[in-house]
């Protein structure tokens, strides 16, 4: 039954893992605003894709620093 | 009227002579500006991906260049960004004009029509964009010149540099939310075996790593996810007040020391799993009540009205000084689209006024140098010179807008319903484990402590607290899907207690926008109505603009020798004929005889007077339904600061004169309320202009009636969109609904209680039953409170 403890050690670290996401993805602000990223993805022009991409990262790097 | 062009920027119609370019139609040439700057920076897609999303705003009626001039100065730049750093610089602006895709794509592509702007983000919700720019190419001025140049135009004011890390508790409760789900779902994991036939048989040692594991998931859960529960309860109790939380956290206390006690001793693995569920449904309950319309902002005051800055006028010219450094004396510029900031004296031209965010009256106040000008009014036309006669702080409107305290919310929150019941819950529970306890004691000692402790765990009243917040959230959700949008849900409860109703008249029970227009005189011939319309269509005064859409007709003749007198009148030659048209001493030469206030328009045609237009405040459409409808349950009054001129009419909506009221000023107006309140009587005020802002806050409950709910509106609990004006009633109705729906999630929560009493006085609550009544008492209320209320608003609120 030794492997069960194991599983339980692997099962709360992975759990874990997740909930330290899920706390990160708040407070990085993913959660201010659920409704833009859906219409803002319905765009079409490929140009602009790739941009908001690069932007979107500098954006949350910026935040990070401050 | 064959061909409806529509404006394609826009989409209004485009009304009889549209400006063309390019082929294409608009309805001013305000439209085609902005088409024709984003045509030139390739931007034309802001039309296909909805059509005709464009924001129409009338040349006339576009802040003036120097509007912004304050943005310059350091001293205002440093507020409103939010950071600044080698050049770089980021700004949030609200702007409430954003409404569609189109927008969205649009604002997020500035960087194509200025090379400065680095990236513009929206978010939606919020109705708020966060540019990055670089300084070095644009300034922040030229920035939101840019907004406005296409019709976007972002509010500065006092409220955009106060309000930052305004949701940071919104976050915290994610978090909170977060922590107890993690530790909910861990905890079912490691109390499921233990429900199982078969338990015996699990090893002694795995028994206590899962004891010990759920004990270390518990703790972050209640030191942390419901540590407010605790902190409630602790400070109701010192104010000796029993409120629902008390025996929230008396029963999470309960369970987490029995389990504690019973990990130690390995009699079993206790209730942590019961301990985190509840946890984390109260907090999704505290979460679903709490949702508010970001964009919507119920709490401003004077200072989100007035401008940041003013421009004073010095011997060496003029300057830009902020608000609050204006002093009585002092002489300043207003422009076109410009507040008066205080009260003050018009020292040369004339101004005229527009004070319908005052007063809810549209039509403009035309003043002559020398004249008193109330603060609050917008200057239309050309810029007028004032003398400041009174500080911002001493202005009549800021006067009133300080009287108002409110004594209302600290009485209100001990009478909420459910903190009625609670104090009677708590009472009867706690006799209830002491009474079996003191049984047991005497019947079977060992059973005594958890007899007692049984009782206050699985009273433990997470199903009642849940049945209000989801009850109310459903139905404040459901309000605004209808166009009346709540401050919160504590509102509701409010309006369900309302029995009496004070509308106010002008803007609020009339249109502010559309009036009644017909013409005294002699018989106008087409030809006539035409050149009449001919000559309105040149002026941009809002009764010109009134009467021009008023004529039906699609030509237009051409005007020679067009002349603007302002605040009289224009006049102009067509087809040779001259006609003047503008006020009575303008058009005859004699003075108005009667003070009747009706506004009026004059016509001087073919060397003949004419007649007058008279134009007259249409009531909203459904006004006589709804008066018919609440006078059945209500007890209604009117008060309006105009004179009795429309006494009659009034007579005819109310019944009786004896609750209208002529003549009142903002102060008796609040007063009035006041005295009501003193009757014991539950107010509800229903007003629109600032000018109502002192009664609507005095109020038990104030609504607001807004044409566009976005914009500016005065302090109030709910603000309701003019068009859904005719169904107040309904939503008045709705709340009875709403509060039958409570009693009965009441009555749920306590049938379960009662099952549950029955195991633990008997001492058989074993954890398993805990675990599957306590989760079950909670969705079942939760699902029957959003099912009922969504159902029952099918029903009640129609379209």
């Amino acid at each position: 039954m030794s492997v069960v403890f194991v599983l339980v050690f692997a099962a709360i670290i992975m759990a874990g893992a997740f909930l330290i996401a899920f706390i990160w993805s708040v407070k990085n602000g993913q959660y201010d605003d659920t409704y833009t990223p859906s219409v803002r993805m319905l765009f079409d022009d490929p140009e602009m894709k790739e941009e908001k991409k690069t932007e979107e990262k500098t954006q949350a790097q910026a935040k990070k620093k401050k | 009227m064959s061909e409806d062009l529509k404006c394609i920027h826009c989409g209004n119609s485009c009304g009889k002579s549209p400006v063309i370019f390019e082929g294409n139609p608009f309805c001013c040439s305000g439209c085609s500006t902005v088409y024709q700057i984003l045509h030139a920076s390739q931007l034309k897609q802001y039309y296909q991906i909805e059509p005709m999303a464009g924001i129409k705003i009338d040349e006339m009626q576009l802040p003036a260049s120097e509007t912004y001039a304050f943005l310059d100065l350091d001293q205002f730049k440093s507020k409103i960004l939010n950071f600044s750093e080698g050049g770089i610089s980021k700004v949030s602006f609200f702007i409430p004009e954003i409404h569609c895709a189109s927008c969205i794509w649009l604002l997020e592509n500035l960087h194509s029509l200025n090379k400065g702007i680095i990236q513009s983000f929206v978010n939606f919700p919020k109705k708020e964009i966060n540019i990055t720019f670089n300084e070095n190419e644009i300034s922040l001025r030229q920035l939101v010149d840019l907004l406005v140049s296409i019709h976007y135009i972002p509010e500065i004011n006092q409220h955009s540099i106060d309000k930052k890390s305004t949701d940071q508790s919104d976050k915290k409760l994610f978090i909170k939310i977060g922590i107890a789900a993690f530790s909910f779902m861990n905890a079912m994991i490691y109390h499921f075996p233990q429900y199982l036939p078969g338990n015996e048989f699990l090893e002694a040692d795995m028994k206590k790593l899962f004891g010990w594991l759920s004990v270390l998931l518990a703790i972050p859960v209640l030191t942390y996810s419901a540590s407010d529960y605790f902190l409630t309860a602790w400070k109701s109790l010192k104010k000796k007040i029993i409120s629902i939380d008390l025996p929230i956290a008396l029963g999470l206390i309960t369970l987490f020391t029995q389990s504690l006690v019973e990990i130690i001793s390995g009699a079993g693995i206790g209730y942590i799993d019961s301990l985190t569920g509840l946890v984390f449904f109260m907090l999704i309950g505290r979460w679903y009540q709490g949702k508010t319309y970001q964009a919507l902002s119920f709490e401003r005051d004077y200072k989100t009205y007035f401008p940041l800055a003013v421009t004073k006028i010095t011997d060496s010219g003029s300057i830009t000084i902020p608000l609050e450094d204006l002093k009585s004396g002092d002489q300043i510029l207003v422009r076109n689209q410009e507040i008066v900031p205080a009260d003050s004296i018009l020292k040369s031209g004339t101004a005229s006024i527009d004070y319908s965010f005052v007063t809810g009256e549209s039509m403009p106040v035309t003043k002559k140098a020398g004249d008193f000008v109330f603060a609050g009014g917008r200057q239309i036309g050309n810029a007028i010179e004032l003398t400041i006669e009174k500080e911002v702080q001493q202005s009549y409107l800021t006067q009133l807008w300080n009287q108002v305290e409110n004594p209302l919310t600290a009485e209100n929150k001990l009478n909420t319903i459910v903190n009625r019941v609670s104090q009677y819950f708590t009472v009867v529970i706690v006799l209830i484990a002491i009474g079996s306890g003191l049984f047991w004691y005497f019947n079977k000692p060992e059973l005594a402590l958890f007899a007692f402790t049984s009782v206050l765990i699985i009273a433990c009243p997470c199903a009642l607290a849940l049945t209000v917040p989801f009850t109310f959230g459903s139905t404040m959700r459901q309000y605004g899907r209808k166009g009346f949008y709540l401050k919160n849900t504590a509102v509701i409860e409010h309006l369900y207690k309302v029995d009496t109703v004070v509308f106010d008249k002008t803007g609020t029970i009339t249109n502010a926008q559309s009036s009644d227009i017909r013409f005294v005189g002699k018989e106008l011939t087409a030809e006539e109505l035409l050149t009449i319309k001919s000559l309105a269509f040149h002026s941009s005064h809002p009764l010109s603009k009134t009467i021009y859409n008023s004529i039906e007709g699609v030509e237009i003749l051409e005007v020679k020798d067009f002349q603007e007198i302002p605040s009289l009148g224009i006049s102009g030659l067509v087809n040779g004929i001259r006609i003047n048209m503008g006020s009575r001493y303008f058009v005859t030469g004699e003075m108005s005889k009667d003070e009747n206030l009706k506004t009026e328009v004059w016509i001087y045609l073919k060397d003949a007077v004419a007649g007058h237009f008279q134009l007259e405040n249409e009531y909203r459409p459904g006004l006589q339904d709804l008066i018919r409808k609440l006078q059945k349950t209500h007890e209604l009054h009117l008060l309006t600061g105009d004179n009795d001129a429309e006494k009659a009419n009034l007579i005819q909506f109310f019944g009786n004169d004896k609750s209208l009221h002529f003549n009142q000023s903002p102060t008796d107006k609040l007063n009035y309320i006041r005295k009501l309140q003193q009757e014991g009587r539950k107010v509800l005020m229903i007003g629109d202009g600032l000018n109502d802002a002192g009664a609507l806050n005095e109020s038990n409950v104030g609504i607001v009636i807004a044409d566009n709910v976005f914009n500016f509106s005065p302090a109030c609990d709910a603000i309701l969109q003019s068009k859904q004006f005719g169904k107040l009633d309904q939503f008045i109705q709705f709340t009875h609904r709403s509060m039958n729906i409570v009693k009965a999630g009441f009555l749920i929560s306590f049938l379960y209680n009662v099952v549950g009493l029955s195991f633990a006085v008997q001492g058989n609550l074993t954890p398993i039953v805990a675990a599957i009544l306590m989760p079950i008492s909670s969705v079942s209320v939760v699902a029957f409170a959003s099912f009922s209320v969504s159902l029952s608003a099918k029903q009640a609120l129609k379209e």
